[in-house]
């Protein structure tokens, strides 16, 4: 293959994609569309991804601007950097979709996740719940007798580790709302 | 919008707004009334649709008109098609109407395929009223729903006072960036109430630009790569084509200032004259030899509205393993998504090829004459393989024989091309010649046996004066034979010639390579007699069978005043060549001669 033949201070930055190709490592990305909130919007997203078989791992989706009309979608997929620049691509591309942030790539972001558990029991096991949710600051938001409904937010890993610890503790249910994410800074 | 209120006032949507607010506000009217209006007010001349209980409304409304002409199909799945040829061969978007539930379905196979290959549509499809959705009503369908992912956008409008607008903008999505066919469904409660009527200039399409002009830094990267190239291809496709008149000139006007040797897709072919001397052919699975060499072993390929598709690449893996490669694209999700190239650029291929001969100018650009030179001296020899060979018969009519004999008899003519799906058509794209774009239409992307027929009819109705002929196999014939009835209703005569070999050629082709010549269902079994068939209908048909009298047959054909059948009953057994077998790189490809044992191993025997 021959070098890239580009004449030195030609151009301001190189419009060549210079990557050699692309890595096959399975990378996560979190991404922010913003969306009119028309009808059938989220069906569309989600068709994109089913019919093109890519992964979603965490939706969450709710209108954010009421005057305009418009959704934020935070999407959370996994994919080589190909098929992450293929969705990114697909879906700046549908009419109601207005933008797309890669969050991952874009510099820092903050990422949290809301959940409820559901967990019942007596004696030792719920005194240790009531501890565990203490350090995990989760909130008790319903108590009976014999049970608890916790309420904790965070990163999905902190949730899964909240959720490890409460299963032999008498976790019952458990409600997550999907990763809500930001970009850091101003 | 009156001609007076734009004389006067600087035009735009805001002072249009204002000018109608002064002449008393927007004008009521049903929603049925408003389909038309806005139709019209869209330069619309033709609608392709067929009626049904939820558009009884809108079919009132054409009663009542002289303006816009409906053609009345005998399939809908045709209607689309027929638009599709329509759009093709003007450049305009073609439109189609519908009833819900069946009318809707049966459209979806055309939409899809204006998907596949980028044609402007507007399909409107009526549906149960809004109080009936949901209810499984009589001929209700999720339409929306089904059509969602064979649209570029699709609307379901609830309320008459947004339909106007929305027809607007459904005619700017599917015109806009890179084209597609939209759906619109009118729930029948809608079209019966009165609302107010939105004007094409007040209608909001800012939330749906796709940028047209690129990176100026991409494009001076671009003419670099021209400069330095020592083995230079142009690789166009079907964007070209899309991308307008301008586009086609400003390709030629590259290629002449370059002297770039240049091949195109199925999809792109016309854009440069099959008579121009850098003209390599077409390219890919069936492509000529010496495209497809000068693909694999070039050092700098430039493609121009195409997208790197299956049938044109062969194992992803060795396609042009030594290039530098540019993409030109309106479609940013099109690049990338299955070749890697280095210089992606982003924008109309009109826009781009102006602003990069522009800097060619501006730059005093030279290319690499004596390298270019070389390259060509190689591109000879392998022209001189004569790759579409084949071995001819005074016997039997050899399908080449039958195109070869069609681009003499009508070279110059004011002549269109439709194609059905199979061997028919690939052997008509290798060897007919265009000249000009939008004289070529076939079903590129989706492969839609059943395609051509209605698509020659849309071709007529747009040209009335011109010769348009469907190559045609005689399987796809069948699939929407129907529109015989079309045809002779609206005097499109239109010619079909079927190349018959009594086989499912393409299919049997790939049972002989491929399945040990185990010719699992693939013969055309109790075809109808097809001069019968025609007159039938009322429409003429030939049969030909003997090479001898080919030439006749086809003057015959051109000179009847009318929808023609033409059956030529052709060699059986004949298989398309050259041919990349799926899974193999460019330069493994089967030639005419060559023995065909074997010849497909492995993982690709699992591809298409
Ligand atoms: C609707 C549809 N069904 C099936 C196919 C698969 N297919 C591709 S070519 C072909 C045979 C076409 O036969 P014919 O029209 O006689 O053309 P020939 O190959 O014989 O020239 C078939 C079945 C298709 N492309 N479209
Ligand atoms: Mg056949």
């Amino acid at each position: 293959m021959s070098a890239l033949n580009i004449k030195k201070g030609a151009t301001s930055h190189s419009a060549y994609d210079l990557r050699a190709s692309y890595s096959e490592v399975i990378e996560t990305h979190t991404l922010a569309v913003l969306v009119d909130n028309e009808a059938g919007v989220l069906a569309r997203v989600i068709g994109l991804f089913s019919g093109r078989g890519y992964n979603i791992e965490s939706l969450t989706v709710a209108e954010v601007d009421h005057e305009g009309h418009l959704s934020r979608i935070t999407v959370v997929t996994s994919g080589t950097p190909q098929v992450i620049d293929q969705i990114k691509a697909q879906l700046g591309r549908m009419v109601p979709v207005h933008e797309v942030h890669d969050l991952t790539a874009e510099g820092p972001a903050v990422q949290r996740e809301l959940a409820l558990f559901k967990v019942t029991g007596q004696g030792d096991a719920r005194v240790e719940a009531l501890r565990l949710a203490d350090i995990f600051r989760a909130s008790v938001v319903d108590t009976t007798l014999e049970s608890f409904v916790f309420e904790i937010t965070g990163t999905a890993e902190k949730i899964d580790a909240f959720a490890d610890l409460m299963r032999p503790l008498g976790l019952r249910e458990m409600a997550r709302t999907g990763v809500a994410a930001l970009a850091r800074g101003a | 919008m009156t001609k007076a209120m734009t004389g006067a006032m600087p035009a735009g949507a805001k002072t249009a707004a204002k000018a109608g607010a002064k002449a008393g506000g927007p004008r009521m009217m049903s929603g049925a009334k408003m389909v038309l209006q806005a139709l019209r007010d869209q330069g619309v001349e033709v609608v392709f649709g067929y009626p049904g209980g939820t558009v009884l409304p809108i079919y009132d409304e054409i009663f009542q008109q002289n303006d816009i002409r409906h053609i009345l199909v005998r399939h809908e799945q045709a209607a689309v098609h027929m638009a599709e040829g329509y759009a093709r061969s003007t450049g305009k978007p073609g439109v189609v109407l519908v009833t819900s539930g069946p009318g809707a379905t049966n459209a979806v196979t055309g939409i899809t395929d204006a998907l596949m290959d980028s044609i402007p549509l507007v399909v409107i499809s009526g549906q149960v009223p809004t109080f009936l959705i949901g209810t499984d009503g009589f001929q209700e369908a999720d339409t929306i729903g089904i059509t969602r992912p064979c649209t570029k956008h699709n609307w379901l409008v609830k309320d008459t006072s947004r339909l106007s607008e929305t027809i607007h903008q459904a005619f700017h999505v599917a015109t806009a960036g890179r084209p597609g066919p939209v759906l619109v469904d009118i729930p029948k409660d809608v079209q019966f109430a009165t609302g107010p009527y939105m004007p094409p200039g007040q209608a909001r399409t800012d939330n749906y630009r796709p940028r047209v002009k690129a990176d100026p830094t991409a494009v001076e990267a671009l003419v670099e790569m021209i400069e330095t190239a020592e083995r230079p291809v142009l690789y166009t496709g079907g964007g070209v084509i899309n991308s307008g008149p301008e586009a086609t000139r400003l390709l030629r006007e590259l290629v002449e200032v370059t002297g770039f040797p240049i091949t195109s897709t199925l999809m792109g072919l016309g854009a440069y004259p099959a008579s121009g001397k850098n003209w390599l052919g077409m390219l890919g699975m069936h492509g000529l030899y010496e495209a497809n060499l000068a693909m694999h072993g070039c050092d700098v390929m430039i493609n121009i509205g195409a997208r790197f598709d299956d049938r044109i690449t062969g194992r992803v893996a060795d396609f042009s393993p030594g290039s530098r490669k540019a993409h030109i694209d309106i479609d940013p999700s099109s690049v990338n998504k299955i070749i890697h190239v280095e210089l992606p650029v982003i924008g109309d291929v009109a826009h781009v090829l102006e602003e990069a001969l522009a800097l060619w100018r501006a730059r005093g650009s030279r290319i690499n004459a004596e390298a270019v030179r070389r390259w060509w001296a190689q591109i000879e020899d392998w022209r001189r393989v004569n790759c579409l060979a084949y071995r001819n018969s005074d016997k039997v009519i050899k399908p080449q024989y039958a195109l070869q004999r069609l681009q003499a008899l009508t070279e110059g003519m004011d002549r269109y091309i439709t194609t059905e799906v199979g061997q028919h058509q690939m052997w008509a794209a290798q060897f007919l010649g265009f000249e000009e774009p939008n004289r070529w239409m076939t079903s590129g992307g989706l492969g839609t046996m059943g395609y051509g027929f209605p698509a020659s009819i849309g071709v007529q109705v747009a040209h009335p004066e011109a010769l348009v002929i469907n190559v045609a196999g005689e399987a796809s014939w069948l699939m929407n034979m129907q529109e015989l009835g079309t045809a002779m209703q609206f005097r499109t005569p239109v010619k079909q010639f079927i190349l018959n070999n009594e086989r499912l050629g393409m299919v049997r082709q790939w049972q002989d390579l491929l399945h040990g010549g185990r010719y699992s269902q693939s013969w055309s079994e109790s075809l109808p007699d097809f001069v019968k068939l025609a007159e039938a209908f009322g429409a003429k048909g030939i049969q030909v069978s003997d090479p001898a009298d080919l030439d006749d047959a086809i003057r015959e054909m051109i000179a009847h005043d009318g929808p023609v059948v033409m059956d030529v009953l052709v060699e059986k057994h004949e298989n398309c060549f050259p041919m990349i077998p799926s899974g193999k790189p460019h330069n493994e490809m089967l030639m005419g001669e060559d023995s065909t044992e074997g010849a497909i191993t492995g993982e690709g025997g699992a591809l298409v």
